[in-house]
C-alpha cells in the first residue's frame, strides 16, 4: 500500500467538490480527488465545455464523482439485441432512441452537459434531460455508435444510468398519459367556462328586465354547442367510474355527480330548446371545471420517487458466466445452478451461491440496512443481494434467482395481490347513504307532482338532482388530501397518494425495523474498552490497520485520531488471517488485531488469566488489540441510535402499540428495553418471512399496521402492513416498495404525521357536514320554488368554494399548531 | 345587435385560436416536464451549430477512461 504524506488543508476537488484529502493528483493547477475526476475534467476541456463549471449557481464543484469501476466490460450484456430492444423507445433503419433514469443528476451543470454529448459524439443526434424525472432521451445514429458506447460514454463523465429490464415503463406511460388527459380536460373544461359564462352575463345582468329574444336564442344555442366538450370529454371520466361502479354492483361519490351532472344537462337542453329559458349551463360548466382542479390538486407526484419497485430493479440484468474457460455475459433470469459466475468489485451477487475462488466483502446494507460488511471464505454460502467489494470472485450458483434466500419473499402472495383498495374509503362509505336519500327524496317529489302535472313533476325530480350534486361534498377528500400531502413533502414524508393518509389514521399498531431504520446505518460507533493508549500504542495499532482493506480496520483507522504519528514505522512479517485478524511486527513491536482466538493462539496462558474479563461480552462486534503480546483491550463497534428516535417512540407508545422487529441477534436487547419500554414486543433473528408473517398474525388480531422499514428484507412486511414507510438517507437510492418514504432526518416526527393524517381526517369529516348544510339549504330553496338559474349560477360554486376555502384554512391553522408549517 | 353578434363570432375565433394552440402544447409534451426548459434557456449557446455540422472531421477523440 502506497503511504501518502498527510496534508492538513482540504483541497476540495475541482470537478466534483469532494475533499481532496491526500490525492495529489493535480492538473493545471486544479485539484482532483481521483483519477476519474480528473479524466472527466480532461474530456471537458478538450471539447472547449469548460462552461460546465460555471454553469450551476448554487456551487461551483458540480461534477459526479466516478466511482473507480470499470465501464467497458460492465456494459457488455448492452450488445445483447434481445436487451437492447427491451430498452429502445424507438428504433428505424437509422435512428435509435433510448430514455434512461441516471439517479446522479443534480444541478443545472449535469442538464448542460448531458444536452451537450453531441458535441463527445457525433454520432449522437440530440439528448434531452427532464430534471423532475432525473431522466435522459438520447437519440443515436446506430450504425456509427451502439448503444453500449453511448452508455459507457455517460457512465464515464459521471451518470451512470441505473438500467432495469424490469417493465413498469406501462405504468409510467398510462400515468403520463392521465396527466396529459387531464391538462386537456381542465384547458377545454375552463376554455368553455369563460365563454360560456361571457354569454350568460346578460341573463345575470337583466334579473327580471327583457333581452331581445333573437340575442337570448343565440346566446343559449351557443351555450349549448360550447357546453357539448365540457359534458362529453371533460366530465367523461365521471360517468365512466359512476357505470364501473355500477357494474360491479356498488355506489362511489361519481355516481350522484354524474346524476346531478346529467339532470344539470338535460333540465337545460329542455328549458332551451322547448322555452327559450337560459337553463344551468353556466354551472354545470363551473362544477366541472372545479372538479376538474381539485383532480389535479390531488394527483400531486413526487416523480422522482417510485413506490413501486421491487428486487428487480435492483439486481443486475446480467452476470457473466464462465463456460469453458470463456466469459459470456447472460440475463440473471437465465442463470441455473450448477454454474459458475464470475462477480466483479461493485457488482451485486445475483443468486444464492457458494464461494468458490477469491476472498468476498459482501455489503448487505441495500437488504438488512447493516452496514459494515461481511467478510467470506472459500466455500461460504453467500446470499443474494449483497454488493461484493474488492477484487473479481467466482461463485457457484445453488439456486436460481427467483428461488434464493432473499427473492422467494417475493412468491409470496402479498406480493401477487393486484392492489385493488378493497378497504371502502370514508367517501364512498357516505355517498352510498347520500345517493340513497337522494333518489328517495327526488322520485318522492316527482311521483307526488305527477298526480297533478307531469311537467311540475318534471321539475321537482331533476331539481332535486340538480340541487343534491354532491360537488361540494367530492371536492372535499381530493382538496383535504392534496394539501396535507403538500405540507407532508414540505417535511420530507413523501406519500404515494392521498388515500395513504386515511390508512394512516386507522393506525393502531407501530412495527419498527432496527438496523439501519432506528439505527443510523452510516454512523457506527467505535469505541476502546480496556487499558488506556498511549500515544505511542495508538500509532502501532494505526500503523498496523492501516495495511488491511478490512472493513473493521478502517473503521479503526479512521476513529484513531492520533494525528502525529511518524511515518517511519516500519510493517514487517505482516499478515492477514481472514477473518480473523492482521498481525505484523510496528518498528520492531508485535502487534495483533483481530477476534479473541486469533489473538489468543500464540499467547501463553498467564496472559489468558489477565485478559478473560475482556471475553465476557459475546455480542456485538468486537476487535481485539494486542501489543507485545499482551492483550490490552478490544475496539467495540456499534450502531448508533437515530436522533429523536427516543422522542418519537415517547410520543407514540401513549397511543399505539409498537414492536421491533429485526434480523439482528439480541445484543442490543436492553437498549431497545431502555428506549421502547417493556410493553413493546421484542423480536429479534427475524427472516424476511418471518416479518411478514408477523404483522399477517397481529392483523388477524385486528391490528392495523404501520410497518417502518428500509431494507429489502422487510419488503413483505412493508407490503403486507396498511401503511408500509421506508426511511432513507437519499430519497432517490433504491428502496423496496411501499405506500411512502420518509427521510431518515425526520423519523422523530413520525408520531407527528400520523396524529396530523387523523386531523386531516377530522377536517374531512367537518367539511361534509357543512356541504350537507348546504344541500338542505339548497333543498328548502327548491320546495319554496325560488330555484332559478340565477339562484343556482350564484349558489353552486359559492358552496364549492367556499369549502375549498374552509379546508386550506383549517388545514393551515391545524398544520401551524402542531409545528409542521 | 348585428355588430355584437360579428363581435361574439370574433371574439370565440380568437379564443379557439388560442384554445387549438393549448391543445397543441399539450400534446406535444410541453406540460410533461414544467422545470428543466426555465434552466435551458439561461445557458449561453457558444457555438454556432453551422460550425458543427463542418468540423466533424477533425473533433478530438474522446479519451477512453
Amino acid at each position: 500500500m502506497p503511504k501518502v504524506k498527510e496534508k492538513n488543508i482540504a483541497e476540495k476537488c475541482y470537478h466534483c467538490g469532494e475533499d481532496c484529502k491526500n490525492s495529489g493528483i493535480t492538473s493545471e493547477e486544479k485539484n482532483f480527488c481521483c483519477e476519474g475526476c480528473k479524466a472527466v475534467y480532461e474530456i471537458l476541456k478538450g471539447n472547449d465545455l469548460c462552461s460546465y463549471y460555471t454553469n450551476n449557481t448554487k456551487d461551483k464543484n458540480s461534477g459526479t464523482k466516478l466511482s473507480d469501476v470499470k465501464f467497458e466490460n460492465k456494459f457488455e450484456y448492452l450488445k445483447d439485441n434481445d436487451i437492447q430492444n427491451k430498452l429502445l423507445d424507438f428504433r428505424n433503419k437509422k435512428i435509435s432512441k433510448v430514455t434512461f433514469i441516471i439517479p446522479s443528476i443534480h444541478c443545472s451543470s449535469c442538464i448542460w452537459l448531458l444536452e451537450k454529448l453531441y458535441k463527445l459524439n457525433p454520432a449522437i443526434k440530440s439528448s434531452i434531460v427532464d430534471f423532475p424525472k432525473k431522466s435522459v432521451t438520447i437519440v443515436f445514429d446506430h450504425s456509427a455508435v451502439s448503444l453500449k458506447d453511448v452508455v459507457v460514454l455517460i457512465s464515464s463523465i459521471g451518470y451512470e444510468p441505473h438500467i432495469s429490464l424490469e417493465k413498469n415503463d406501462d405504468q409510467i406511460k398510462k400515468d403520463e398519459f392521465k396527466n396529459k388527459d387531464l391538462t386537456l380536460k381542465i384547458g377545454i373544461a375552463g376554455f368553455c367556462l369563460g365563454n360560456i359564462m361571457l354569454l350568460s352575463f346578460p341573463e345575470y345582468l337583466s334579473a327580471g328586465a327583457e333581452i331581445d329574444p333573437q340575442l337570448k336564442t343565440i346566446f343559449n344555442y351557443l351555450n349549448i354547442l360550447l357546453s357539448l366538450p365540457v359534458f362529453f370529454y371533460s366530465a367523461s371520466d365521471y360517468f365512466i367510474s359512476a357505470w364501473k361502479a355500477v357494474k360491479k354492483n356498488y355506489i362511489n361519490i361519481d355516481f350522484p355527480i354524474s346524476l346531478g351532472l346529467i339532470a344539470l344537462f338535460v333540465r337545460s337542453l329542455y328549458e332551451i330548446i322547448l322555452f327559450n329559458n337560459a337553463g344551468y349551463i353556466d354551472s354545470l360548466a363551473g362544477l366541472i371545471f372545479l372538479l376538474l382542479l381539485g383532480k389535479l390538486f390531488q394527483s400531486k407526484t413526487y416523480q422522482t420517487l417510485n413506490f413501486e419497485r421491487d428486487y428487480k430493479s435492483y439486481f443486475p440484468v446480467s452476470v457473466t458466466v464462465l463456460k469453458n474457460g470463456n466469459e459470456i455475459s447472460i440475463p440473471v433470469a437465465k442463470l441455473e445452478t450448477g454454474e459458475r459466475i464470475l462477480i466483479r468489485n461493485g457488482e451485486i451477487i445475483p443468486a444464492d451461491s457458494i464461494l468458490f475462488s477469491g476472498t468476498a466483502n459482501i455489503d448487505y446494507s441495500f437488504v438488512t440496512g447493516e452496514s459494515m460488511p461481511e467478510q467470506k471464505v472459500l466455500g461460504e454460502i453467500i446470499y443474494a443481494g449483497g454488493r461484493h467489494f474488492g477484487s473479481a470472485i467466482e461463485l457457484e450458483v445453488i439456486k436460481t434467482v427467483s428461488q434464493s434466500y432473499l427473492t422467494q419473499l417475493w412468491n409470496n402472495d402479498a406480493f401477487k395481490k393486484t392492489q385493488i383498495s378493497n378497504l371502502q374509503n370514508l367517501t364512498d362509505k357516505v355517498s352510498i347513504y347520500f345517493t340513497v336519500i337522494i333518489l328517495a327524496i327526488a322520485f318522492g317529489s316527482g311521483l307526488f307532482w305527477l298526480r297533478e302535472d307531469v311537467n311540475k313533476a318534471i321539475d321537482a325530480f331533476t331539481t332535486v338532482l340538480i340541487i343534491a350534486c354532491p360537488c361540494a361534498f367530492a371536492l372535499t377528500t381530493p382538496f383535504a388530501f392534496g394539501y396535507t400531502l403538500r405540507i407532508f413533502g414540505r417535511n420530507k414524508f413523501y406519500l404515494k397518494k392521498g388515500s395513504v393518509i386515511e390508512d394512516l389514521s386507522n393506525i393502531n399498531t407501530v412495527v419498527f425495523d432496527k438496523t439501519g431504520t432506528i439505527t443510523d446505518s452510516g454512523n457506527i460507533s467505535v469505541k476502546f474498552f480496556g487499558s488506556k493508549l498511549s500515544h505511542t500504542e495508538l500509532c502501532l495499532v494505526k500503523t498496523l490497520v492501516r495495511n488491511s482493506s478490512h472493513p473493521l480496520s478502517r473503521k479503526i483507522f479512521e476513529s484513531i485520531s492520533a494525528e502525529d504519528c511518524s511515518d517511519d514505522l516500519e510493517v514487517t512479517d505482516f499478515d492477514e488471517s481472514i477473518s480473523d485478524g492482521i498481525s505484523g511486527i510496528v518498528s520492531g513491536i508485535p502487534v495483533k488485531v483481530g477476534n479473541i482466538k486469533y489473538l489468543l493462539k500464540d499467547l501463553d496462558c498467564s496472559y489468558y488469566e489477565r485478559s478473560h474479563e475482556f471475553i465476557k461480552n459475546p455480542f456485538s462486534t468486537n476487535v481485539f488489540i494486542s501489543i507485545n503480546n499482551f492483550i490490552k483491550g478490544y475496539y467495540s463497534f456499534r450502531n448508533i441510535y437515530r436522533t429523536g428516535i427516543e422522542n418519537a417512540v415517547d410520543d407514540l407508545s401513549e397511543d399505539y402499540d409498537l414492536a421491533v422487529i429485526t434480523g439482528d441477534n439480541n445484543s442490543e436487547r436492553d437498549n431497545l428495553l431502555k428506549i421502547f419500554g417493556s410493553s413493546a414486543k421484542l423480536l429479534f433473528n427475524q427472516k424476511p418471512q418471518d416479518k411478514l408473517n408477523f404483522i399477517k398474525d397481529i392483523q388477524s388480531d385486528s391490528a392495523k399496521v404501520l410497518m417502518i422499514g428500509d431494507g429489502l428484507n422487510d419488503a413483505g412486511a412493508l407490503k403486507q402492513s396498511e401503511v408500509g414507510i421506508s426511511v432513507s438517507e437519499n430519497i432517490t437510492n433504491f428502496l423496496p416498495s411501499c405506500d411512502a418514504i420518509i427521510d431518515a432526518g425526520e423519523i422523530s416526527k413520525i408520531g407527528k404525521f400520523i396524529r396530523f393524517s387523523k386531523t386531516t381526517m377530522n377536517i374531512i369529516r367537518a367539511s361534509f357536514v357543512i356541504s350537507f348544510i348546504y344541500n338542505i339549504i339548497g333543498l328548502y330553496l327548491a320546495a319554496q320554488g325560488t330555484f332559478s338559474p340565477l339562484v343556482a349560477a350564484v349558489l353552486m360554486p359559492f358552496n364549492s368554494i367556499s369549502i375549498i376555502v374552509i379546508i386550506f384554512l383549517m388545514t393551515n391553522f391545524f398544520a401551524k399548531r402542531k409545528g409542521l408549517i | 345587435m348585428s355588430a355584437i353578434i360579428i363581435l361574439i363570432c370574433v371574439s370565440l375565433t380568437v379564443a379557439i385560436i388560442f384554445l387549438i394552440a393549448f391543445i397543441w402544447s399539450v400534446s406535444t409534451g410541453q406540460y410533461k416536464d414544467k422545470y428543466t426548459p426555465s434552466v435551458r434557456m439561461l445557458f449561453e449557446d457558444n457555438e454556432i451549430p453551422e460550425d458543427l455540422k463542418n468540423d466533424n472531421g477533425d473533433r478530438k477523440k474522446i479519451k477512453k477512461l
